[in-house]
């Protein structure tokens, strides 16, 4: 069985029909990229995963407990994190703090214990704590122990990312949705971030559902390569099979004129 | 699911996303290096480098200890019975701001609402320390402090979390609106029940003052003692939650909600908490203050007194506990000082120095100033003093040495009303002026605009204290703000819109 199954899933805005009869499936230790032109329904899929939006139709299992209606903190805490397109870190926290932050769902410490300093919200603090720097050193000089003090707004564009895909790992994620990842690099960071998210699988065995536009990421981490357009899936399959596949061509390219005047 | 650390940190060295000479932290224009700036940058010189040094090196709570301190030494200092009650009305103001900040500092929740927990806080101690509910009933009983400061301060956190449900199924401007409405009304409610059993619009009065463990404080210096100790109480004890899960959650909330839950932050529950923690330190700043004044009346209840308070949090800024008290400090300080005439002038006159000496530079051009505003002002007085010998006749407002000295400078006619409110419109001309101009017109602007401040205070502002308060701590306001946008002892913020 899959870890996250996604089932005939539909959603609409009013009339506008943004996702259809969707299926895609994430097993653990894979990484699955969904590609597409703008305004495909990629980050749709993302929010309805999430529990931004509730789909019209279908279901979402993660190791098969459907979560469809259940509120994105329920979802996050149930193992689904998540980074966004549009960057939206705690601006004016630290960057260790943001990390941090997301340790929330699996801490309990009430705020007497925490006032008090009791056995418990110690304990906890040195797990958030080691956590926090676990999770930063994965990303070695980019985010070192001398930005964790700072706040997340003097980052640069390209540590902001890396600062959310970390904060999305202390939620200690059992499948993890990255928008985007290497939106706004350069090609070094770039190569960076792909060596990153597979480090990722490998090291911490992590599903992972990737939107990306850079068909260089996406040929070097995919496991597999989910392709949309207008909310419906065109096809499915390993990155040589998806990128040539004509429909995928179509839906990037358009048709050829003269083909299409033939028809 | 507890947090559990399985794998050892990633070994530098084998790190692929290390760069192979990044190592170099200390070249120039390296990534560390730049980062490092701040470090570098020159804090100033003496005693402001060294206060600097301090400031990064010392712990929270070896500062809240040195700021009880100068606290427990004021009260050793004064035996003025009005300083040690405007002592206690600035920690009162202190712990007011400070439960405020839960919720629009940290949270990010605009409360408007605020005074009702003051007031629930007031009302309740004033229910159990009186004859209010019969005088052999409940509140007949007459009970200890402790007992009735805990009874409010946990049913302020109950009551609190009940209003945050219903007040927080709205967000962002809806929300101010809500709270709004239920501070107003606390304050209806206040006014017109029975005046038998609540006081209604005559208030309670004859209270008990604050008795338990067989001791009772009934001095001024006893008050400012207690309200120290719960200031510096409240304070660690807000610190200590700043500095948790909850203190850090709160924060991300008021960042972005959106990123908060899919953080696994339950929003609704949070907000909710911080709005009940806010209700009880306001509640307990109500007891307080209650038990000081003895009575307690609708008007001590009303969107002044709010104001009054979003002005000490947004001066000391927002979202620092520091800066919550010493914005009580200052506001209250501020504001009664302007209610005597003797010591309005001193802070008039004071503030106009201090600008002048911190905004104006070098030292030989503040001089080339204060003589352009000494002769000028003389100047002025002998050519209006020669043309229509009535218009200098009145005597300056300001009472001892300073109208003295003022007496053959200031024009102030023998009805100085309407003269004043046009001095009053210059004034504000000429203050806009100075932020307009540059160079030699704008200290020219600025030696005519302070001998115009000066005339207009002489002449008009002093004698209406009630008025010159309001528009003098709104100007203090102003002057800070745009000094420092993020308050006295704010940090720097940005918006994510």
């Amino acid at each position: 069985m899959a870890l996250l199954e996604i089932d005939n899933l539909s959603l609409s805005f009013g009339g506008l029909r943004a996702i259809s009869d969707l299926d895609i499936e994430v097993n653990e230790s894979e990484i699955v990229s969904v590609i597409g032109p703008n305004g495909a329904g990629k980050s749709s899929v993302f929010n309805v995963i999430s529990g931004i939006y509730e789909p019209t139709d279908g279901d979402i299992r993660l190791g098969g407990e459907s979560i469809v209606g259940k509120r994105p903190f329920r979802i996050a805490r149930m193992g689904i994190a998540r980074t966004f397109q549009s960057l939206r870190l705690f601006q004016n926290m630290t960057v260790k703090e943001n990390v941090k932050t997301a340790t929330y769902g699996n801490t309990k410490a009430s705020p007497p214990e925490s006032i008090l300093r009791l056995p418990r919200a110690r304990r906890e603090e040195r797990e958030v704590d080691a956590l926090a720097t676990e999770v930063l050193s994965f990303f070695g000089e980019r985010l070192a122990g001398y930005r964790w003090d700072q706040p997340a707004y003097s980052l640069s564009y390209a540590n902001r990312r890396r600062l959310e895909i970390a904060r999305a790992l202390a939620t200690r994620p059992r499948l993890l949705m990255l928008d985007e990842p290497a939106a706004g690099m350069n090609p070094k960071e770039t190569h960076e971030i792909t060596e990153l998210i597979a480090r990722l699988r490998d090291e911490l065995s992590l599903a992972i559902l990737v939107i990306e536009h850079d068909m260089h990421v996406v040929e070097g981490i995919s496991d597999r390569v989910v392709a949309l357009d207008h909310g419906v899936k065109i096809t499915e399959g390993s990155f040589e099979q998806v990128a040539t596949h004509p429909a995928v061509i179509e839906a990037y390219l358009g048709r050829d004129p003269e083909e299409l005047a033939q028809a | 699911m507890r947090v559990s650390v399985k794998r050892e940190p990633p070994d530098a060295e084998a790190d692929p996303t290390v760069e192979e000479g990044a190592a170099g932290r200390g070249s120039i224009g390296v990534d560390s290096w730049v980062a490092q700036s701040s470090d570098r940058r020159d804090v100033g010189t003496g005693w402001r480098r060294v206060l600097a040094r301090a400031d990064a090196r010392i712990g929270w709570w070896p500062r809240l200890a040195l700021v009880t301190i100068l606290g427990l030494a004021f009260a050793q200092l004064s035996t003025n019975v009005n300083i040690q009650t405007v002592a206690f009305n600035s920690l009162l103001y202190a712990l007011l701001a400070m439960g405020l900040n839960i919720a629009v500092g940290w949270s990010g929740l605009l409360d408007l609402g605020y005074i009702a927990s003051f007031g629930f806080g007031a009302y309740g101690y004033a229910i159990f320390s009186s004859t209010a509910l019969g005088t052999d009933g409940v509140g007949g009983s007459h009970l200890p402090a402790i007992e009735s400061i805990l009874i409010v301060v946990a049913a302020a956190g109950v009551v609190g979390a009940v209003l945050g449900l219903i007040a927080l199924r709205v967000s962002g401007d809806y929300f101010a609106i809500v709270t709004l409405f239920l501070g107003q009304a606390f304050f209806e409610v206040a006014n017109n029940v029975d005046t038998g059993t609540f006081g209604g619009v005559n208030g309670l009065f004859g209270l008990d003052p604050l008795h338990s463990f067989g001791v009772t404080v009934t001095t001024p210096l006893g008050y400012y003692y207690l309200a120290l100790g719960m200031c510096v109480l409240v304070a660690a004890v807000l610190h200590l939650l700043d500095t948790s899960r909850t203190g850090r959650a709160w924060r991300a909330l008021n960042d972005d909600q959106l990123a908060a839950s899919a953080m696994t932050l339950s929003v609704s529950k949070l907000k909710v908490m911080a709005y009940a923690f806010a209700t009880m330190v306001g509640a307990l700043a109500g007891t307080l203050f209650a038990a000081q004044q003895d009575n307690v009346f609708p008007t001590n209840f009303t969107s002044n007194i709010l104001i009054l308070i979003y002005a000490c949090l947004v001066l000391g800024g927002v979202g620092s506990i520091a800066g919550a008290i010493l914005g009580g400090i200052v506001v209250t300080v501020a504001e009664n000082m302007l209610g005597s005439p003797t010591d309005a002038a001193y802070l008039f006159y004071g503030l106009i120095i201090i600008a002048l000496i911190a905004k104006v530079r070098p030292w030989r051009r503040l001089g080339w100033v204060v003589a352009g505003v000494i002769a000028f002002g003389y100047a002025m007085h002998a050519i209006v003093g020669a043309i229509a010998p009535s218009a200098t006749a009145g005597h300056p407002g300001s009472p001892g040495w300073i109208g003295s000295a003022l007496k053959g400078y200031v024009i102030v006619p023998s009805n100085p009303q309407n003269f004043g409110n046009a001095l009053y419109l210059a004034l504000i001309v000429g203050l806009v002026a100075i932020v307009r101009l540059r160079g030699i017109k704008q200290l020219i602007a600025v030696i005519i605009t302070i001998y115009v401040a000066a005339c207009c205070w002489e002449g008009r502002l002093i004698v209406n204290p009630a008025i010159t308060t309001q528009i003098m701590l709104g100007a203090i306001l102003i002057v800070t703000m745009a000094a420092r946008p993020y308050g006295l002892l704010g940090k720097h913020r940005v918006e994510t819109i």
